[in-house]
């Protein structure tokens, strides 16, 4: 390796001398810092690409116009340029998504912290956070090819789901997110310290009153940003709103039986098809973008706070 | 050494009165409230505590000590069944509460834990106000109570709290100090109206001011419940305690520590003149 460590009689003052391994660790803390750096670029890199289309669209469209119209197509003979559709669309989705994913992954949560023993846990466990790993685009084919047909043969009225329709795309959507929800609940479910049991128990409390009543309000912070994370997927999701959501977005659509572009369905829409860069087309997708990541930058900031006020209580 | 050992030893028996210099003496009821007989528990394979008989009497304060893993604190949890939360824990021979043996089959540990509350050695309340920590027992039990507000004054109030919280009823009960906590965890416990408290080390996590509050605390709830305390600080048992049991761990042939009853009688008797040379070792060791 090195003149100094065949000597044996330098070996002892030379293990002291400076510098040895130190190019090594000055190379990997240079691969480290670049490594970590990569993100925040990352970011950065997104905001400014973002920024500039967003200002062009802006300079021909008026930000009330925007925010208030109550049309959305850029793409039509007759221009509007209102994003309220797409955000209404959004919004269903999500709604339809919570209604499903809060009580199967609080549920869940509940069962594994609480009930489980603890060799169920180590199994049921991985295999609920296996769920997160299944491609979006596997939900969305499942949701229009086999779960959207059976909603439409079992629906009591003539006037059931469309093909597409904002529905069958929340419950997908929400069966995606269970995963997220009932694996960061259960962490802070198991976080709150035994002897809060202890002493409910020594109150004569049953199992159900000790999780209901002390774990879950003892770990409701932890809870609430897993249900922000959750919100702040379901809001960027693009797959499955763009496979089994629809596409309509000329008005607000209210009715979830019925198809709609949600935001990111319109971007992945337009984008697939044929714009001539730096068009007005071309800046809503941008325009829409920008609007998206500031919601989920919000969402994603909201659950940061949450985790860390959670994470204070006990420690 | 044989079951019948413990019971046999004249030390052992209740009646005795030596002098008393120390400790405070309540003529004991006609019936002890608890009995222990032959109470062994078990962790899985492992015999935490061997072979435990004594009574619990009535409105008196019962004093549990010894040295590290003599058994003492796993003693006091299989007195209200707080042991079968450990996965494992198992106990043989006979616990009874006035009569009916705590481990029947048709027990319900939730109703034993109602009439038998514990308080712990950290102070552990909910992360809740100070009114839902003490109000959280009654609800949980469905106790019928014509004003929750009254209750949760009484309560407090018996724990000698009252008047340090009456302004701030809402903000949690983990805003307040050590010995507050300790005696709102107190306050809480008597709020379901147990009949008997059994506290682990109540005092352990706290300063030698909010302990003296505590020891207040204990000699005035005496007059209304049977408390049952254990202790490492054998000046404690000595100050708020009428009966003292002396427990010490012992190796097996196999070298496996197991946790027994050595002495149990009066504290004043206990202390003055023990009737074992293990509890005279020990006490006056630890006085010097």
């Amino acid at each position: 390796m090195s003149t100094s460590t065949s000597n044996a009689g330098s070996a002892a003052g030379s293990a002291l001398r400076r510098g040895r391994r130190r190019p090594v660790d000055s190379t990997v803390r240079v691969l480290l810092v670049a490594a970590a750096l990569v993100s925040v670029a990352t970011t950065i890199g997104i905001v400014i690409a973002l920024v500039q289309p967003t200002i062009g669209f802006f300079q021909q469209v008026s930000v009330v116009e925007f925010i208030t119209g109550t049309s959305w197509t850029p793409t039509f003979a007759q221009k509007a340029y209102g994003v309220l559709p797409l955000v209404a669309a959004t919004l269903t989705v999500t709604g339809v998504a919570l209604t499903i994913a809060v009580p199967l992954g609080l549920g869940s949560a509940i069962y594994l912290s609480e009930y489980a023993n603890p060799g169920t846990r180590k199994v049921l466990k991985p295999i609920i956070e296996l769920l997160a790993g299944v491609p979006t685009v596997v939900y969305g084919f499942v949701a229009l090819f086999a779960l959207n047909p059976l909603l439409q043969k079992w629906w009591p009225t003539d006037d059931g789901p469309a093909f597409q329709n904002l529905l069958i795309a929340g419950i997908a959507m929400g069966i995606m997110i269970v995963p997220t929800i009932a694996s960061i609940s259960e962490d802070s479910m198991a976080a709150v310290p035994r002897s809060l049991r202890e002493g409910a128990y020594a109150l004569a409390s049953t199992k159900m009153q000790v999780s209901t009543r002390v774990v879950v309000p003892a770990a409701m912070s932890g809870i609430v940003a897993a249900v922000v994370l959750g919100i702040s997927r379901a809001v960027g999701e693009t797959m499955i709103v763009t496979i089994a959501g629809g596409l309509t977005s000329d008005r607000i659509v209210l009715n979830p039986l019925e198809g709609a572009a949600t935001m990111t369905a319109f971007i992945a829409n337009i984008s697939s098809g044929d714009i001539p860069v730096g068009s007005l087309d071309y800046d809503s997708v941008f325009a829409v973008g920008a609007l998206l990541f500031l919601i989920t930058f919000a969402l994603n900031a909201v659950s940061i706070r949450m985790v860390r006020r959670f994470r204070e209580v006990y420690e | 050494m044989n079951p019948t050992d413990t019971t046999n030893r004249p030390g052992v028996s209740i009646a005795s009165v030596g002098a008393q210099s120390t400790g405070t003496t309540k003529p004991d009821a006609a019936d002890p409230v608890m009995e222990l007989s032959g109470v062994s528990v078990y962790y899985g394979a492992y015999e935490a505590v061997r072979d435990t008989s004594m009574p619990i009497q009535e409105k008196q304060i019962t004093a549990m000590i010894g040295p590290s893993g003599c058994g003492k604190s796993t003693i006091l949890r299989s007195l209200n069944r707080m042991n079968d939360l450990i996965p494992g824990a198992r106990v043989s021979g006979a616990v009874t509460y006035h009569g009916q043996d705590l481990y029947a089959k048709d027990v319900d540990p939730i109703e034993v834990r109602r009439r038998i509350g514990m308080v712990f050695q950290k102070p552990n309340p909910f992360p809740k106000s100070i009114y839902d920590n003490v109000a959280y027992g009654p609800r949980v039990t469905g106790m019928q109570v014509a004003s929750m507000d009254d209750l949760v004054e009484k309560a407090l109030r018996d724990a000698a709290l009252w008047d340090e919280v009456k302004d701030k009823l809402k903000t949690s009960g983990l805003a307040l100090s050590g010995g507050q906590q300790q005696r709102l965890c107190i306050a809480r416990t008597i709020a379901v109206r147990p009949e008997i408290i059994l506290m682990d080390e109540p005092c352990s996590a706290l300063d030698p001011i909010a302990t003296a509050k505590i020891e207040d605390l204990m000699a005035e709830l005496s007059n209304d419940y049977t408390i049952v305390i254990v202790t490492h600080n054998m000046q404690q048992a000595a100050r708020v305690s009428h009966h003292t049991a002396f427990f010490t761990a012992e190796l097996d042939e196999r070298q496996e520590r197991h946790g027994r009853l050595v002495e149990f009688s009066q504290t004043g008797k206990l202390f003055t003149n023990p009737a074992d040379k293990r509890t005279e070792d020990y006490i006056t060791g630890r006085f010097g």
